[in-house]
């Protein structure tokens, strides 16, 4: 898996996939009109501000309700690096895994890393480094048959590959 | 070593002795469910993933209930893609218009589902299907594809808490309430990937419609699943039903699990969910607060029970004058029995509209937005802000009863003082 960097986007608890994306907005599965609304409802900026391999950084539950894979989907559109929260709720952890999102949990980080920290990311090693700050931290990283379906970009690629 | 039930049947359908909790496991499928929003990304998976053949067509189900009859052009646009997929893939149980009801209430109605069954579907309400003793749990577009096109899934396998119930009901007291306060007892993220295992003596006063209603918001507790113990009404209603054999799995008696909670079912009074989390449970008699409108209906509360609560309230009386109340049968059959049973009669009388079954306002789709600092009270699962319309509304979320009681007075009511 590729290593990122990026600029912070922070979010407390409980963002749940109603905000990531709005229900209203579910009526087409392609991804970028999805992407165009991404976190409108609790933040009508991030759609503007976000770059190429910035980071998500939350509380605890992230991405609580709703199965849909819209809501990963979008985030990564958007070109998001990596989610990083105190939690995630089950179905968007493995929703993100399978098409291909990185996320980690790390309690400590999310407590410490502010809006607009410049935070680098090491998935192999599970390091966070806080390059405003000066801090790191150490997140479990995914196991290896995690890691891969990450890298194919996603379980249904690697389903594919493992086929043939 | 002993297994919880969710761990048995985790087991049997891996084809080990037995499993533990963490183990990672692949683990053959009995159904596959998507409904009209998941399914036409998962088709798009399934096709990039460049399968052209799905791996059982008896065992998908694909049910149009979101947005259906179609709210808009670009609905109607993912119905049509489920349908050609359907046809193209002759999926026995794909549901349309006319045919489908809510997935959740209609699975089991139509006997599709079953006790022992290991059930992925692409809503995170499938974890309804627990009531009946099967495991089943929601998971996305991606795993339905791959359930689609091999007939399995990747689960790590849970831990549990086991929730002992005991006492009875007391009357206008429902599973909605049960739920709502254990939600408010461990918090939206208080089972996160874990089972919530109901069982204990309390459980042969709760109907088959009540269990449904508390498995279902199982995910509102950030459960993996919600599973109760196979009794003498599981069977019953399974009796005739059940299209397959159902296995009941037992829980070993020095299963482990991580915490039990003791709920006394005797002890309970309506509840009420506040905005903007499920757990932020109050009871129904603390606050007046004025409401807009009224929703009854969904995959927690549009069964053929919560029918009966809403009419055994609403009979023959008036709703307030400045409230607009949407009852919504959550399938084709209980549409009908309302109609036969003289339901739907006094709900119109009464004041309210009845829908065709749809999830339509649940989720803010469509059939009840909300406007601008607008409140409802609703009997659907989640309160999030912005859920049912704009970003200042405001969804409570409690069960037909106290629904149906609001409707009559206009601001959150404990229908037990409507009732008597």
């Amino acid at each position: 898996m590729k290593n990122v960097q990026g600029k912070v986007f922070k979010y407390g608890d409980n963002v749940d996939t109603d905000v990531i994306i709005p229900a209203r907005y579910l009526n087409t599965p392609d991804a970028n009109a999805l992407a165009s609304h991404c976190m409108e409802d609790i933040d009508k900026d991030f759609v503007k501000l976000v770059k190429p391999e910035d980071i998500i950084v939350a509380g605890y539950n992230f991405g609580c309700g709703s199965s849909r894979e819209h809501a990963p989907l979008a985030i990564k559109t958007c070109q998001v690096g990596c989610v990083i929260a105190k939690s995630f709720a089950r179905i968007f952890y493995r929703n993100a895994i399978n098409i291909g999102m990185p996320i980690l949990e790390c309690e400590e980080a999310c407590e410490k890393i502010q809006l607009g920290d410049e935070v680098h990311v090491d998935f192999k090693t599970g390091v966070i480094y806080d390059i405003t700050q000066d801090l790191q931290w150490q997140a479990e990283p995914f196991p290896e048959f995690i890691q891969d379906i990450i890298d194919k970009g996603g379980l249904m690629a690697s389903l594919r590959s493992r086929s043939k | 070593m002993a297994m919880t039930m969710t761990q048995k049947i985790l087991a049997a359908h891996a084809g080990l002795e037995s499993v533990k909790p963490g183990q990672l496991i692949m683990a053959d499928l009995d159904e596959v469910l998507g409904n009209d929003i998941t399914t036409p990304v998962a088709i798009n998976e399934f096709k990039k993933a460049g399968f052209d053949s799905v791996y059982d067509n008896e065992k998908i189900n694909i049910v149009l209930d979101h947005f259906v009859p179609n709210k808009d052009i670009k609905a109607a646009m993912q119905s049509k893609a489920c349908r050609d997929f359907s046809k193209k893939h002759e999926i026995k149980n794909f549901f349309d218009v006319g045919k489908m009801g809510i997935e959740h209430a209609l699975l089991p109605e139509q006997g599709i589902v079953t006790a022992g069954d290991c059930i992925i579907g692409a809503d995170s309400h499938t974890c309804t299907y627990g009531a009946l003793g099967a495991f089943s749990t929601g998971v996305g577009s991606t795993d339905m594809a791959a359930g689609m096109a091999t007939g399995k899934a990747w689960f790590k396998v849970p831990s549990a808490i086991k929730v002992n119930l005991i006492g009875k009901l007391q009357p206008y007291v429902s599973g909605k309430d049960v739920i709502l306060h254990l939600i408010g007892m461990i918090g939206v993220d208080g089972a996160l990937y874990k089972s919530l295992e109901f069982s204990g003596e309390g459980i042969s006063s709760l109907s088959m419609d009540d269990r449904l209603c508390i498995c279902n918001m199982a995910i509102e507790a950030g459960a993996k699943n919600g599973i109760f113990e196979v009794d003498d009404i599981t069977i019953e209603y399974l009796k005739n039903r059940s299209q397959r054999e159902y296995i009941i799995y037992k829980a070993d008696e020095d299963a482990e699990y991580e915490k039990e909670i003791t709920i006394d079912l005797s002890t309970l009074v309506p509840t009420v969910s506040y905005p903007h989390l499920p757990e932020n449970t109050h009871p129904a008699n603390e606050n007046k607060i004025k409401i807009d409108q009224v929703v009854i209906g969904s995959c927690t509360n549009g069964r053929m029970e919560d029918m009966e609560a809403a009419y055994q309230i609403l009979k023959g009386k008036q709703i307030a004058s400045d409230v607009r109340v949407i009852i919504i049968p959550a399938t084709m059959q209980i549409y009908k029995e309302c109609i036969k049973r003289g339901y739907t009669e006094a709900f119109i009388d009464a004041g309210c509209v009845v829908s065709t079954p749809t999830c339509g306002p649940c989720l803010g789709g469509y059939m009840g937005i909300l406007a601008e600092n607008e409140v409802c009270i609703s009997t659907t699962n989640r309160n999030f802000v912005g859920r049912m319309g704009h970003i200042t509304s405001s969804v409570y979320l409690a069960s037909p009863y106290t629904a149906a009681a609001s409707a009559l007075t206009g601001y959150i009511t404990d229908p037990r003082s409507i009732g008597e």
